[in-house]
Order: C-alpha cells, then structure tokens, then sequence
C-alpha cells in the first residue's frame, strides 16, 4: 500500500504557529537580544556579551532577594501543602454540603490578584482593619508597614489564604478517585487513621500532589502582585521578592539589558526547581526498579 | 470458624424507602454452616455485594441481627467481627512489599514480629508466594494481587470466614481455574467459612458445597449444585441454573397428566397429589436437558413442531413449538434430530410442578 501524504494539513496549522510566535517567541527573542546590550535609550545601544549576566550572578542585592525568595516559597509549600490536603479531607463526600463547599473555596481563587492585596491591606491596618484593630487590641503591636517580621506574616497569610483553596480541591478530587474498596480493605485489616492515611491516602494522592506543589512552587516563586500591592516591597527591602526586584530593575530604573539578562536567568533557575521537584516526587516510594 | 446467622436483616439505601423495589435485602433468614464453602448467586443489581457487606460489618442493615457462633454482631464495627474480605477489585498497598503487605493485619494487631514472621511464611507457601515476598506489591499481576489479598485473611489467626465479591472479575480467564482450584486448597486446609459472591453459575457450581441463588433481595434456595439443578425451588431458580434455563409451560393436571396445548404428559404420582392441594395457576416445568424428540409417536408423547437448530459442537439446543408455548431442548450432538413435525415426551421423573412460581412437586 503507498503512503498516503497529504501536507496541506500545515495550512491549517499556521494560525497556531503564527499567535504562538507573535505571543511568545518573538517577545522571548527580544529578551535575549536586549540582555547582551546596553541601551541608553531609544535606538542608542551598545553590544556587551555577556557582561550583564556576569552582574547578575554577583550582585549582592539580587542574592539577597533570591533568599527571601526561596524562603517565601518554601514557607508558603510547607504550609499550603499539607494544609490543603487536611481541608479536603474534612471537606464532605456526599450531600448537598459538597457543591456548598466547593463553591466556598473557591472564592479566593476568583478574586483578582491585586485587589487581593488591596483587601489585606487594609485588613490589617492597625487603625481600620479588622485583623489589625483585633491584635493590637489584644496588646500585641502588629504594623506590617513598620516591621520587617510583620510584613513577612502578612504577606505569608495572604498567600495562603489565596492559594490554598487551589491545593485543597485538587487534593479533594484526588480522595475521590480512590476506589471505596481500598478504605474498606484497610478497615477490614484493622489500620489505624494514620496508617490509613500513611499507605492508602498519601501513595493515591502523588500524582495529585506533584501537580499542585509544582503549581504552587512555580507560582509563588514568581509571585509579584500581591506583595508588590501589600507592601511594595518594604519595609525597606525585607519583602522585596525577585520579581518585585526585577521589575524595579527595569521599569524603574529603565536598565533593560540587565533586566532582560536577569530574566532568562530567573526563567532558567524557576526550570531547574520544577524539575528537580519533579524527579524528587516521581522517585518517592518507587524503590525497586525492573 | 464461625456459624453465621442472619435474622430478619432487611436493607435500604435510602433515607426513607418509598417501595418495596428500593429495598435492597427483604427479610432475610439464612444461616452459614461452620466450615461450609457457600456461593451467592444471582444477576446484577440482586443484593449479593449488600447481603455480603452487611455481614462483613461494612454495612449496618436497617433491620434485623446478625450473630457469629450465637453471638450478637449487629453492633460490631468490621475490625472487631473475625472477618476478611477479598474485593472485586485488587487490593494492594502499593508502597509496601508483598511481604509487608501480608505482614499489615498482624501489625495493626501488634502481633510481635517472630510471629508475623511465621504466619507471613506459612500463608505464602500455601499461595504460591513464596518466590515473590521481597518484591513491591504493585508490580505484580492482578492474580498475584488477588492472592495478597487472599493472603491478608489468611494471616490473621482470628478469622473465622473469608467473603469473596466477585473476586475473579478482574482476571485473565485462563488463569481463573487456576485461582479457583487455589481456593478449593485453602478451604481443604483451613476449613474456614467461605461466602462466594458470583453472577457466573459455572463459577458458582465448580466451587462451592453449597450455592445460594438470590434475586430481588430474596434469598430464593440453598442447595448443592444438584439439588438446585433437580429441583429448583423457585421458578427464577429454574431460569437462572442451566443453560439454557428451565422450560416453563402453563398446564392443567388432569387425571394421571398435565394437559398443555391439547398433549397429555404424563405425571408421577408425587406431584399429582401436589396439585391435587394447590391452587392457582399451575406450570410445568422441565429442563431442556430431559427432553426426548422423536420422528415416532408413542405413548404420552405430545406433537411438535421444531423450529429452530443450533449447533454447539458437542451438543445441540432445539427450539421447539407445543401449541402457542416455545421449548428449549438440549440434545447431544450424536443423537438425530427431527426436522418439522416431531413428537416430545417428558419423562414423568423429570417433570415438576410450580404454582405461583414454587415448586410443588
């Protein structure tokens, strides 16, 4: 039989390969040419090499924000994770209470990024807002705008008030994929809660769980409109996360190529986590292999 | 070692059930000899996986009670009643080894380790195991699954029956008889109480002692696969054994006959004093393996028309028709077969009499 070829099918294809160029190639292109040039201003630029990239990995602010930057997100992981997955497990199977639940957790995920921040802000004003008002009444002084630790729990709370719905109902959907039988069996095998948990729950639930603590690790680390609206990156430096220290870096101050050049490195550092986590959590309880 | 007892159990799933079809189990009396090999047998949607649940404790039924050696359970969790259950569906705990897997029940219990060492031994030699202790439980197929989870109730030293729900489903069909002569082994040995749930008969009547065969929550007969194919309790139990099933026919008894479409067939004595005492509607019921065709009338023969000839190899199923009435017959494939008219006899042995779907005589 001859093989049948047809190529006009790429006409059809075009389009897809037209949006995705203009959308993501091309801006992408120009961020790397931008990165090893120096430009003073429209049309004034000057050929560096690589000579941005050699600032980058040696400027001391940037290092620092990188630290507060893995702190942020492994905070905001050791918390949302574990977090999420116990409210899908009070979250109700059966009844009018799951379409109820549901919609509730899902609130925070609607509400736009933002006026997330707007809302925390004043949610914790020590003089109008209702979380502020409340601690400082009960003596402790709590003034995100002043201390560096406050900012950094406020911030915290925020994210995971903001995030964790996500991780609870993709854990939720995860518990309802596992066959009754398997909670029946460990019953019938006389297994405690945490046994249960330990060696039916937690092995169902990887595939799950991989997906949301690389949702959850990729989005925090590039996280800017939330922090970015709450504290602007203050007090002083304390919460300037590395998105909010890159954007200073170009709009503010107008230095492309080193901003285009730090972020590919961003983009490559933000690659190299994802993939390391997900080796990580592929291996988990794999053990023997054939 | 446990006589199971069930007392009026009745159950339904839902809140309030409105009708009787919303009833899932219907007034159960049935008790489950010590030792005995037993299927529960029936179509889909029966009650079998409910009346099976209930027993094991997953499921507390509305009504009635249930007692273990005469002792009460109703209100017993399934981690407290001496039971395993193996599920349609294997189950593993993927993480652990076969050996860990095997070895969980007897941890949960804090059963101390040289024991759970011998049980763990001793189970996987009866299975087969053996070879295979140190490997990770999700790696093996589905039949070895099976065997685990054979094996977790064969561990615990305090179970008294092991209930089966449709446990073969999931496997290979040419590994199935392999798993069932398994079983056959285990109860040899151990002489547990074992409740076989199938909707297959062949499965059915191959393992057990004795088959229950239910239908709409009822539990209509328990008998040997004999007794169940001679002498069906019930008209379902006549359809449903046998395939294909009981023939049934509408009749009138008469004299020394029943009449049916004009013939006479002949009755034996026991069920015509039968029908002397019943009312209503009576049927004649005979399965299509006693049925005799021939070219010639003879004596207590009725004409037929055949109709229909299937071959099967080493036997043939003839539909034929008596009057408005169609029979199934199932003759071997040696023997001829009359084509157009022909004339059937009912050996007298052979034929029984149902009034309102029971068996009379």
């Amino acid at each position: 039989m001859d093989k049948w070829e047809d190529n006009r099918a790429w006409f059809l294809v075009l389009p897809v390969f037209v949006v995705v160029a203009f959308s993501a190639i091309i801006p992408l292109m120009t961020v790397v040419n931008y990165s090893v040039q120096d430009i003073f201003g429209p049309g004034q630029r000057v050929f560096v090499g690589t000579e941005w990239f050699a600032d980058a990995l040696s400027d001391r602010r940037l290092h620092e924000a990188l630290w507060r930057q893995f702190l942020f997100s492994g905070l905001v992981l050791v918390i949302e994770i574990p977090l999420g997955v116990l409210i899908a497990l009070a979250m109700p199977k059966r009844g009018l209470g799951v379409p109820f639940s549901l919609v509730l957790l899902a609130l925070p995920l609607l509400i736009p990024w933002n006026v997330i921040g707007t809302i925390w802000i004043i949610f914790t004003r020590p003089d109008i807002g209702l979380l502020g008002v409340t601690i400082n009444g009960l003596g402790i002084p709590f003034d995100h705008t002043a201390s560096p630790l406050d900012a950094w729990i406020t911030v915290v709370a925020m994210e995971v008030w903001h995030w964790t719905p996500l991780v609870a109902l993709l854990a939720y959907a995860g518990l309802r994929a596992i066959p009754e039988a398997y909670f029946q069996a460990a019953r019938i095998d006389g297994a405690s809660a945490w046994a249960t948990f330990r060696y039916v729950l937690l092995p169902k639930l990887r595939g799950v769980l991989t997906i949301a603590i690389l949702l959850r690790f990729m989005d925090s680390f590039l996280i800017y409109a939330e922090p970015f609206v709450l504290t602007g990156g203050g007090p002083g430096n304390a919460t300037t996360f590395l998105s909010i220290h890159l954007v200073k870096m170009a709009v503010g101050q107008f230095d492309l190529g080193p901003a285009a050049a730090f972020s590919l490195i961003y983009f490559l550092i933000v690659l190299l986590f994802s993939w390391l986590f997900y080796q990580a959590l592929q291996n988990v309880g794999q053990g023997e292999r054939r | 070692m446990a006589r199971i007892a069930l007392e009026q159990v009745a159950h339904a799933y839902a809140e309030h059930p409105r009708s009787d079809a919303e009833w899932a189990l219907k007034d159960l009396d049935q008790v489950w000899e010590d030792g005995g090999a037993y299927a529960l047998l029936g179509p889909s949607g029966c009650g079998k996986t409910t009346l099976l649940n209930v027993i094991s404790g997953l499921i507390a039924p509305r009504r009635g009670r249930i007692l273990f050696d005469g002792r009460d359970v109703t209100g017993l969790r399934t981690e407290q009643r001496n039971i395993a259950q193996v599920f349609q569906f294997p189950v593993v705990y993927d993480t652990m080894t076969v050996f860990d897997n095997l070895a969980f029940p007897l941890r949960n219990r804090r059963i101390d380790e040289t024991r759970v060492r011998s049980r763990v031994a001793e189970v996987a030699e009866m299975l087969d195991l053996a070879e295979v202790l140190g490997r990770r439980a999700r790696r093996l197929t589905a039949d070895a699954k099976q065997k685990i989870s054979l094996g977790r109730g064969l561990v615990r030293e305090d179970v008294a029956a092991i209930l089966f729900d449709e446990p073969l489903t999931v496997i290979d069909p040419g590994l199935k008889w392999q798993l069932r002569r398994k079983l056959k082994e285990v109860h040899k040995r151990r002489r547990l109480t074992l409740i076989y749930v199938t909707h297959d008969q062949n499965e059915a009547l191959t393992f057990a002692d004795r088959v229950a065969v239910m239908n709409e929550g009822r539990v209509l007969q328990v008998g040997t696969p004999q007794a169940l194919f001679e002498r069906p309790a019930h008209r379902f139990v006549g359809y449903f054994i046998g395939s294909p099933g009981m023939n049934f026919v509408p009749c009138v008894v008469e004299g020394d006959a029943a009449l049916v479409a004009g013939a006479r067939l002949p009755l034996a004595e026991e069920a015509l004093a039968a029908a002397r005492v019943a009312t209503g509607r009576i049927e004649l019921g005979v399965r299509p393996e006693h049925l005799r065709l021939a070219v010639e009338p003879a004596k207590g023969a009725a004409e037929v028309t055949v109709r229909a000839v299937e071959d099967l190899g080493t036997y043939r199923i003839v539909t034929i028709a008596l009057g408005e009435h169609v029979l199934k017959a199932k003759l071997a494939a040696d023997r001829p077969v009359p084509a157009g008219a022909a004339y059937l006899s009912v050996p007298p042995a052979a034929a029984r009499l149902y009034a309102g779907g029971r068996l009379i005589g």
